[in-house]
């Protein structure tokens, strides 16, 4: 089931020539200057945007399958998450009561209204909606941005284990170092054209 | 039929209402006398000079220039429908998604109504094709206008919606169905309206047209009525194909968003 996912010679915006592999269950921190070029990485890998170089899960090739099933497969979160039915419930594929408890919220969350939402509740609604399809791949786009310490810390140590149960290689854009310290395996910074892989101190 | 003619001095007197309301414009400091004026002088010259064509197709009447003048209304209707658009689609796409739905339409409409329907002989006489042909493309002119501003409209708008929802593994046509139908209905709203307010609120300008042109006022409403019908049809599946269409242009092989396909 878990795969490894391949950046071959990528090349998109500014960055040029991008090679990288993430094993399954391994979370991979990518940080950079606001305008590096961090989310148009994980919109190329999800497909969204055309790039350069190859992309493959495992033996897929991107190309190979169409666009919605790669997307299925390699789920991106985006930093601000939009929502378009009336309740949290409704954009779920299956119920989380499992992940609505350990992220705070309650099995009544389901039927609250969207419009409601404040932006914290919505970043971790949003990463409960990505993994209630069961993606193979996890590429976050600063997914505890709105967060305080605490829920970030819950946040984490949630997906951390989710990773362990299931295996899948997230690239996770992350800014605070001691985020990076405490979720990352490698850690890697854009500068310039490049990705330039970072020690991990403890 | 007993019709009294109009001279063009009696047009002109006619048109003094129109040069009463553009002093009265002026004076409230509206500004649009002018535009007001040149509408209004538009509206005589168009007019005069389309008689003049229908006088000399009606006297021709052959297949060629019947259809050539069928062409030229057609490619004037696509200009119309991609002015109307606040955003289009770059590369001649709008003027010609515009151009297609409505020559699927409009034109398959027309024709079917009068060779199954009304009949005349030879089927594509003048003085039913034309009119037919107008009033249909002049309506679903507007349907396809309203479908597709609406829709590119409600792209540029809900980009991020549409976009989460393709991140989250779902196809093109999922990510934008609520938009594509949004746009259907704006589409088709102006006509079911005026179906429903017709004779009521309003009585249509055709049959106004007919019955001071001397026409029974039965004979009016049936042909009235038919009009309606095959104006509701037209606008409706033209509306669908223009949407159909230019939605499916919004993504690409990838079905990816591609806003950078729109002008603004």
């Amino acid at each position: 089931m878990a795969s490894k996912l391949h950046l071959n010679r990528v090349a998109i915006g500014a960055l040029e020539d991008i090679n990288l592999t993430l094993a399954p269950g391994e979370i991979v921190c990518l940080s950079g200057a606001s305008g590096a070029g961090k989310s148009r990485l994980l919109r190329a890998i999800a497909d969204l945007e055309s790039h350069g170089g190859e992309i493959r899960l495992g033996e897929q090739e991107q190309s190979s399958i169409p666009g919605h099933q790669w997307r299925r497969a390699v789920m991106m979160v985006p930093a601000e998450s939009a929502w378009w039915f009336d309740t949290v419930g409704e954009h779920l594929d299956k119920p989380m009561s499992k992940a609505l408890r350990t992220l705070g919220f309650s099995e009544e969350t389901s039927d609250w209204p969207v419009a409601r939402l404040s932006s914290g509740e919505k970043q971790r609604l949003a990463l409960v909606r990505a993994l209630s399809r069961e993606p193979q791949v996890l590429l976050l786009d600063e997914p505890t941005a709105n967060l305080d310490d605490e829920t970030t810390r819950r946040a984490e140590e949630w997906l951390q284990s989710l990773i362990r149960e299931h295996h899948q290689p997230v690239l996770w854009v992350a800014h605070r170092e001691d985020q990076i310290r405490r979720v990352a395996r490698r850690h890697f910074r854009i500068e310039g054209s490049q990705l330039v892989e970072r020690e991990l101190r403890e | 039929m007993n019709v009294i003619d109009l001279s063009w001095w009696q047009l002109a007197l006619t048109s003094s209402l129109v040069l009463a309301l553009a002093a009265c414009t002026h004076i409230a400091h509206l500004g649009i006398g002018k535009s007001l004026l040149i509408a209004a002088a538009r509206t005589a010259i168009q007019l005069a000079l389309v008689g003049m064509v229908l006088e000399a197709l009606f006297a021709v009447g052959s297949l060629h220039w019947v259809a050539l003048m069928g062409l030229v209304m057609l490619l004037l209707a696509g200009r119309e429908v991609m002015a109307r658009q606040k955003y289009r689609l770059r590369g001649g796409w709008s003027f010609g998604i515009g151009t297609l739905s409505m020559f699927i339409s409009a034109f398959s409409v027309t024709v079917l109504t009068l060779v199954v329907i009304i009949g005349p002989s030879p089927w594509y006489e003048p003085q039913y094709a034309i009119p037919l042909l107008g009033m249909l493309l002049g309506n679903t002119m507007t349907g396809v206008a309203l479908g597709l501003d609406r829709l590119t409209e409600s792209a540029r708008r809900s980009r991020d919606i549409i976009e989460n929802r393709l991140m989250l593994g779902e196809t093109w046509t999922q990510a934008c169905g609520d938009f594509r139908r949004e746009a259907m209905r704006a589409g088709l709203m102006p006509i079911i309206n005026s179906m429903a307010a017709a004779g009521i609120v309003s009585l249509p300008g055709m049959m106004t047209g007919q019955i001071l042109a001397g026409s029974p006022p039965a004979l009016a409403v049936k042909y009235q009525i038919l009009i309606m019908f095959t104006v509701a049809g037209g606008t409706g599946f033209g509306t669908f194909a223009a949407v159909a269409i230019c939605s499916r242009r919004l993504f690409d092989r990838r079905e990816r968003l591609r806003m950078d396909r729109l002008s603004n």
